[in-house]
C-alpha cells in the first residue's frame, strides 16, 4: 500500500472534488428534467419529448438558453448587494456537498480513501451553519432589486426560512442522541447491519416522528410546494429573483435544486442509514440491484417492440439495452466494493427527491400566515417533544 | 501554512471592521460584521475551538445578523447625514486611535512574550463532547440562568414590537 | 517555522477589533450602526477568550464565549425591538434626535 503522503493526498482530493462536482452538476440538470417528467406523468401528459428522444436534452437547451440571454442588471438596483446574492446562495449551496459521505473506505490501485471529500468531526454542524448563511442570499437578493415584489418575497421567504431551521436542528439532534457523534461518517458505520439498525427504526425511540418533522422542515428550508408561497407566480410575481435574469437567476435555480439534493442526502444520512443495505450481503442483499436493473431494462424492451410512436420503437429498446448491460455491470465483483453502498444511497436519496417531486404535483401550497402559525404552534412543540422523549429513553439505556 | 492562514483571514477581518465603522449604509455594515465574523470563525478553528466555530456561524453570522437585516430592511433605513462634525473631531480622530492601538499592541507584546505558539492541532479538547460535560456539570447553573435569560429577552421583544389592541 | 502563530498575534488582533468597535460606537450616528458595533466589541473579547483558553490549555475559556454569544443574542433581540418602538415614535434613527429628556 502506498503511503498517504501529502502529494498523493492533494491529487486524491483534486481528483474527488473533480469527480463530485461533475457528477452534482450533472444531477442537478437532469433532476429538473425529471422533475418535468414526473409532474407531468401525474397531470396525465408527456413532459418534455421533442429536444432528445424523452427530452433528455432539455436540460442542455436549458442552459444553453440561459446562458446565451441577456445579462441585463437594471439600473435602480444595489449593484454590490445584487451580484453577491446569487453568488452567495450558490456557493453556500455547492459547498455543503463536500461534508456528505457517498460510500466506505474503498482501495483503488493501492490508494486507500473514503467517498467523502472531507469528514469533519462537526460535519452535522457545518451543514447547519452553511445553510444558515445560504439565508443571506436570498434576504439580500430581495432588498437589492429595490421592487416591493421582491422585497416582500425576499423577507417573507428568509422568515420562513429561519424559523423552520429550528424543528429541522431539534429533528436533527434526536439521532445524535442515539448514535452519539456529530461526524457523518461515524453516523453511518454506527447504523450498519441492516434496516433494523437505521435511527428510523432503532434504538430505543425509532426515529419516525423524527423523521418526518425533518423532511416537513425540509421542504420549507427549500422553499417548495406546499411552502413555496415567497416565489409562487400567482402571488408575488416571482418573488425574490424577480429582477434577475440569465446566469444570475440559473444560480438561484441551481442553488435550490442543490439544497434539494443536500437536505435529501443529510435525510438519507441521519434517519436512512447512509450506503448500509436493508439486510446484510450475505442474504443475498447484493442482488437487489442486479434484479431492479434486470427488470427495468425488460419492462423498456417489452414496450419497445409494441410502441405506438415509431420513434419510441427505437428509443425504448436502446434504454432497455442500457439498463440490462448495467445490471450486468452490478455483477462484477471488482466493482462491487464501491458500486453497492453508491447504489443504496443513491436510491434512498433518490426515493426523497422523488417524494419531494410527487408532493410538488400533488398538494396545494399553504397561505403565509398558515405557514409560520404551522411551524411555531405545531412544528417546534413536536420537535421539542420528540427530542425530550429521545432523550429520556436514550438517558434509561443501561 | 498556518501563519498564512492567520493573516489572510486577520487582514479580512480587520478590513470588513474598518468597512463596518465607515460604511454610511447601514446595509453594508451589517453585510461587512458577516464577513468579520466569518473570517473570526475560521481564528477559533485555528485555536482548536471547533464547536465555538459553528456556534459562531449558526448563532451570530446566521441568526443574530439575520435579525439586524430584517429590522434594517423593515425599517428602511437609509444612509446617514453628514452634518455637524467638528473639524477638531475629523483631524484628529484617525491618528488618535491609530496611537491608541499601537499603546495597546505594544502593551500586549511587552505582557505577553511569544513562548505559546499557536498551531493548528495545539489544542484537542475543544470538541462537542467536552464542551457539553462541562456546560451540564461544572457550568450547569449559568446554562439553567441563561435559560432563564432568554426566555425574559424573548418576552421582551414580544411585548416591546407588537402592535396595541385597539 | 510557517506553522505556528505567536499567541500575540490573536490578542494584537482582538485589540484592534476591539479599538475598532469602540470608534464606531463613538463616532457613529445611527442607531443600528452603533449596536453593531458593540456587537464588533462583543466579538472581539470572544477572540482574546478562545486566545487564553488555548494557552492554559482549558476549556473554561471557551465556555465563557459561548456564554457571551447567548447573552449577546438576547441583547440583540431586545435591543431591536427597543429600536422599532424608537422609529415607530420618533420616525428617526438618529442618536441626535433622540433627545427630549436632555436639559
Amino acid at each position: 500500500m502506498h503511503l498517504l503522503n501529502l502529494d498523493s493526498f492533494i491529487v486524491i482530493s483534486v481528483i474527488k472534488v473533480v469527480v463530485v462536482f461533475a457528477v452534482l452538476l450533472t444531477v442537478l440538470a437532469y433532476l429538473q428534467w425529471v422533475e418535468r417528467k414526473v409532474i407531468a406523468h401525474i397531470q396525465v401528459r408527456p413532459g418534455p419529448y421533442r429536444v432528445g428522444p424523452h427530452g433528455l436534452l432539455q436540460p442542455l437547451a436549458d442552459v444553453i438558453k440561459l446562458i446565451t440571454k441577456e445579462d441585463l442588471i437594471p439600473p435602480h438596483v444595489n449593484k454590490p448587494l445584487y451580484i453577491l446574492a446569487p453568488f452567495l446562495a450558490i456557493t453556500m449551496a455547492l459547498l455543503s456537498i463536500s461534508v456528505i459521505p457517498f460510500g466506505p473506505k474503498i482501495t483503488v490501485d493501492g490508494y486507500a480513501t473514503y467517498m467523502q471529500l472531507t469528514d469533519l468531526n462537526i460535519g452535522v454542524l457545518f451543514v447547519l451553519a452553511v445553510s444558515s448563511i445560504g439565508v443571506y442570499g436570498i434576504a439580500l437578493a430581495g432588498w437589492s432589486s429595490n421592487n416591493k415584489y421582491s422585497l416582500l418575497g425576499g423577507l417573507r421567504s428568509s422568515a420562513q426560512m429561519i424559523s423552520y431551521e429550528l424543528p429541522m436542528s431539534l429533528a436533527i439532534v434526536a439521532p445524535l442522541l442515539i448514535s452519539n457523534t456529530l461526524s457523518l461518517r461515524e453516523l453511518v458505520e454506527k447504523q450498519s447491519g441492516g434496516m433494523w439498525h437505521w435511527n428510523i427504526l432503532h434504538g430505543p425511540f425509532p426515529q419516525i416522528f423524527g423523521f418526518l418533522i425533518f423532511m416537513i422542515a425540509a421542504f420549507a428550508e427549500t422553499n417548495r410546494v406546499p411552502f413555496d408561497l415567497p416565489e409562487a407566480e400567482n402571488e408575488l410575481v416571482a418573488g425574490f429573483h424577480t429582477e434577475y435574469s440569465s446566469m444570475k437567476f440559473a444560480s438561484f435555480f441551481m442553488a435550490e435544486y442543490a439544497n434539494m439534493i443536500t437536505v435529501s442526502c443529510m435525510a438519507t444520512l441521519l434517519f436512512l442509514g447512509g450506503w448500509v443495505a436493508p439486510w446484510p450481503a450475505k442474504y443475498g442483499s447484493s442482488y437487489v440491484p442486479v434484479a431492479i436493473f434486470a427488470a427495468a431494462g425488460l419492462i423498456a424492451l417489452f414496450h419497445g417492440f409494441q410502441s405506438a410512436h415509431r420513434r419510441d420503437r427505437l428509443s425504448l429498446p436502446v434504454v432497455g439495452v442500457t439498463f440490462l448491460i448495467c445490471a450486468a455491470v452490478f455483477l462484477l465483483p471488482m466493482v462491487q466494493q464501491w458500486l453497492l453502498p453508491l447504489f443504496w444511497f443513491c436510491a434512498k436519496t433518490g426515493g426523497i427527491l422523488f417524494a419531494y417531486i410527487w408532493i410538488r404535483g400533488t398538494l396545494p401550497r399553504f397561505r403565509y400566515d398558515q405557514l409560520m402559525g404551522f411551524t411555531w404552534k405545531f412544528l417546534f412543540p413536536a420537535a421539542m417533544l420528540n427530542l425530550l422523549v429521545t432523550g429520556f429513553l436514550v438517558a434509561l439505556r443501561p | 501554512m498556518d501563519v498564512i492562514l492567520f493573516l489572510a483571514f486577520a487582514i479580512i477581518a480587520v478590513l470588513c471592521a474598518i468597512n463596518v465603522v465607515v460604511q454610511t449604509h447601514p446595509i453594508s455594515s451589517a453585510i461587512s460584521l458577516v464577513g468579520v465574523m466569518g473570517s473570526l470563525a475560521v481564528l477559533y478553528l485555528l485555536l482548536g475551538a471547533e464547536f465555538l466555530a459553528a456556534a459562531q456561524v449558526i448563532v451570530y453570522a446566521g441568526a443574530i445578523m439575520v435579525l439586524f437585516v430584517f429590522v434594517i430592511m423593515l425599517l428602511n433605513a437609509g444612509s446617514e447625514g453628514k452634518k455637524g462634525r467638528s473639524l477638531m473631531a475629523q483631524l484628529l480622530g484617525v491618528p488618535l486611535l491609530v496611537a491608541f492601538l499601537a499603546l495597546m499592541a505594544y502593551f500586549v507584546e511587552r505582557l505577553f512574550p511569544s513562548t505559546t505558539m499557536v498551531h493548528f492541532g495545539g489544542f484537542t479538547g475543544g470538541g462537542v463532547k467536552e464542551i457539553g460535560r462541562a456546560l451540564f456539570t461544572t457550568y450547569l447553573l449559568p446554562f439553567e440562568v441563561t435559560s432563564v435569560l432568554i426566555l425574559i429577552a424573548i418576552l421582551g421583544a414580544i411585548v416591546l414590537a407588537r402592535k396595541e389592541m385597539d | 517555522m510557517l506553522t505556528q502563530v505567536p499567541i500575540s498575534w490573536f490578542l494584537t488582533l482582538s485589540a484592534v477589533l476591539f479599538a475598532l468597535g469602540v470608534a464606531g460606537f463613538l463616532f457613529r450616528r445611527s442607531i443600528i450602526t452603533v449596536f453593531m458595533s458593540i456587537e464588533l466589541m462583543l466579538n472581539a473579547v470572544n477572540l482574546s477568550f478562545i486566545t487564553f483558553s488555548y494557552h492554559r490549555q482549558s476549556i473554561d475559556g471557551h465556555l465563557f464565549a459561548f456564554f457571551v454569544m447567548v447573552v449577546a443574542a438576547a441583547e440583540a433581540a431586545v435591543g431591536l425591538a427597543i429600536i422599532l418602538t424608537i422609529f415607530k415614535n420618533r420616525a428617526t434613527l438618529s442618536i441626535d434626535e433622540v433627545d427630549s429628556m436632555k436639559n
